[in-house]
């Protein structure tokens, strides 16, 4: 039998070399993304004629046949309705954004006193902007103008009466000020409040974690329309007579407990998924409860649960749309407040303004998204190896 | 006379000596301590007497009480029953007399238990900082000390997650040691690392050992306990079974249960 010799030396090194022209490149990419196999090839196929229905008739509609300028009804009517356009037409009506657009940014707040509004737009832009930007400095001094100083101007500032500033009534304000005014406050509200009544349901004192207990699942089991009713309507009924409360006010009172319950809930979540060992940790340290959970656990917990509360946040970000039920206007109220003005009344009005209105409500939505996912990255110190 | 006098005056020194030790040099005195988890009676009559500077190994099977009773001088567990006195200052319920002696008794875990969202150099200066109140540039000079100690001054500005666990555990040392704890409780400190890095962890506790401190080590490591324990602990059953100095422990066992102990662990 003839012997197998298994020694072998290499006398010249392998040079690198393209891959071969088959992996690589567009061809290789639609073959494995896209026509891989026959399910693969129908799907595809499949969402490419849903494409091509329905993004033509889209764009057709809202930039092509758009109605871009125009100063009444006719111009988004077609003749037989009384306007310009010929018959069969259907295209947006941005004409009728266009004229309701400072109705719809700030409601029936009074024109000559709309630089107020938009001066604390301008503000809190500047000031947020920086806070959200990592590598700028002076974090904490921004911090404090931004939840602290802000607010007090802004309040000055949008309701007036002193300084000379002509005061205005908060039935007047609407839009996206309602909008944005109980968002930020809700926002800013509601994470502290439910951190707190999170750690209060974890505590080992019976009396307090019951009170947490207790608010928690009564609010989320309420719908925020009846928490907004009985914060307009009922709490009325609770203060002593002669003591008012604005009804804004009210509203942000009921949106902010409401969002703090659900915080309390998502935080809560966090907290459960950080192992005993950091506990132990901080307490063989000697921190203090506060300390421990504000320097080890509560970093730890929020990071993990920044996808629930920004979900959290977007969720009464759009809920502040039912503010609408105690007559006040946000965005969505004023947008079909005006749908009934006669001078604009069309058959695209409505389409005009609602996709208007979504398109603002998912500006802020997307960009709140987007904006935590960058953070859970720029937060993530796990290194797998 | 004046020899006699000399030796009267000696005799009054190791008197005082002796006054001194029964006064001050108990660190750790823990008097008739019973625990139960619900029913069940976890630890049973526990008497043990620490001195400052002594170096204690702990040692039995599994499920004999000896973390729990580690854990419980600095009071990660509560005990229901008898006195622990520790640095003079007897546990109880209040809160500030624990974190007083918490702060004084330096803990290394299993599982390191370091805080994964701060660098090496921030777990180390975070107790001092805020427990003790050390301006932060002096809290980071004397975490560079002790992380050039256990050997990984460079890892200062790493994560815990980018470490080796023997790394990870002489920083969990390191931690400890920069709260200048008087007292070191090692509650298996080996147990979760590869056998390589088992020898790092041990020398760095040997030099700790060399330099005076007190320590009481829960460990199955036998060398360590023949190299620097003045005084092994077996226990089972939640109860103290024996105690011993190293020699006398491992060579010379009294009790039934140490020896069947000692035969299974040395080969």
């Amino acid at each position: 039998m003839q012997e197998h010799d298994t020694s072998w030396v290499r006398t010249e090194m392998a040079l690198s070399q393209q891959a071969p022209a088959g992996v690589r490149g567009l061809g290789a990419w639609i073959r494995k993304n896209l026509i891989a196999s026959t399910g693969d090839t129908i799907l595809t196929i499949v969402g490419i004629v849903l494409v091509a229905m329905i993004l033509p008739q889209i764009i057709n509609w809202a930039f092509i046949n758009a109605q871009w300028t125009g100063t009444d009804r006719t111009f988004c009517a077609t003749v037989a309705q009384g306007g310009i356009q010929p018959d069969g037409w259907s295209g947006a009506c941005w004409a009728f954004v266009n004229a309701k657009f400072g109705q719809f940014m700030f409601g029936r707040y009074p024109i000559d006193e709309r630089w107020r509004p938009i001066l604390v737009a301008v503000l809190f832009v500047v000031l947020l902007v920086p806070l959200l930007i990592p590598r700028v400095p002076r974090k904490g001094l921004n911090a404090i103008l931004f939840f602290l100083v802000l607010p007090i101007v802004a309040f000055i500032l949008l309701t007036g009466g002193v300084f000379g500033l002509l005061h205005v009534e908060t039935p007047l304000w609407g839009g996206l000020l309602v909008t944005l005014s109980l968002s930020f406050v809700g926002i800013a509200v509601s994470l502290p409040i439910g951190i707190v009544l999170a750690l209060g349901r974890r505590s080992k004192m019976p009396i307090v974690k019951t009170l947490c207990v207790v608010f928690i699942e009564t609010v989320r089991g309420i719908p925020l329309i009846t928490v907004l009713f009985m914060a307009s309507v009922m709490l009325p009924l609770f203060l002593p007579a002669g003591v008012t409360f604005d009804k804004l006010l009210r509203a942000l009172i009921g949106v902010s407990l409401f969002a703090a319950a659900y915080m309390a809930e998502v935080v809560r979540g966090g907290l459960q998924a950080i192992p005993k060992g950091q506990y132990e940790g901080a307490d063989s340290l000697g921190l203090g409860y506060w300390q421990k959970m504000g320097l080890i656990v509560l970093p730890q917990a929020l990071k993990l649960v920044i996808p629930g509360i920004v979900n959290t946040f977007i969720g009464m970000f759009k809920d502040t749309s039912l503010v609408y039920i105690i007559g006040m206007f946000d965005l969505l109220g004023v947008v079909k407040l005006h749908f009934s003005d006669a001078n604009w009344a069309t058959p695209q009005t409505a389409r005009s303004g609602l996709v208007f209105a979504a398109f603002v409500f998912w500006l802020f939505c997307f960009g709140m998204s987007r904006y935590s996912m960058f953070t859970e990255r720029r937060l993530d110190t796990s290194y797998k190896r | 006379m004046a020899t006699e006098n000399a030796v009267s005056a000696e005799e009054i020194k190791v008197n005082a000596a002796k006054m001194h030790i029964s006064d001050t040099d108990v660190a750790i005195d823990i008097i008739a301590m019973h625990k139960w988890y619900g029913e069940f009676h976890v630890l049973k009559d526990i008497n043990l007497k620490v001195m400052r500077g002594e170096r204690i190994v702990i040692c039995g099977p599994s499920g004999s009480g000896k973390s729990t009773m580690i854990r419980c001088i600095n009071r990660l567990e509560e005990h229901q029953k008898g006195k622990i006195i520790v640095d003079g200052k007897e546990l109880t319920n209040d809160l500030k007399k624990i974190d007083e002696v918490r702060r004084e008794v330096g803990m290394v875990f299993q599982h390191f238990n370091l805080f994964p969202h701060l660098t090496i150099l921030e777990n180390c200066t975070l107790a001092p900082i805020w427990v003790r109140k050390t301006p932060k540039k002096q809290a980071e000079e004397i975490a560079m000390h002790f992380l050039t100690r256990v050997k990984i001054p460079e890892q200062a500005n790493k994560y815990p997650g980018q470490l080796s666990g023997g790394q990870q555990q002489r920083v969990a040392i390191a931690r400890s040691l920069c709260m200048n704890p008087r007292i070191m409780l090692f509650d298996e400190p080996t147990s979760a690392l590869d056998p390589e890095m088992i020898k790092e962890v041990l020398e760095t506790m040997v030099g700790l050992a060399e330099e005076g401190m007190t320590m009481l080590c829960v460990t199955h490591e036998m060398g360590f306990a023949r190299k620097v324990a003045n005084r092994v602990i077996f226990m089972d059953q939640g109860q103290i079974v024996e105690q011993n100095t190293p020699a006398e422990f491992f060579d010379h066992p009294r009790h039934e249960r140490t020896k069947l102990f000692l035969s299974q662990i040395l080969h």
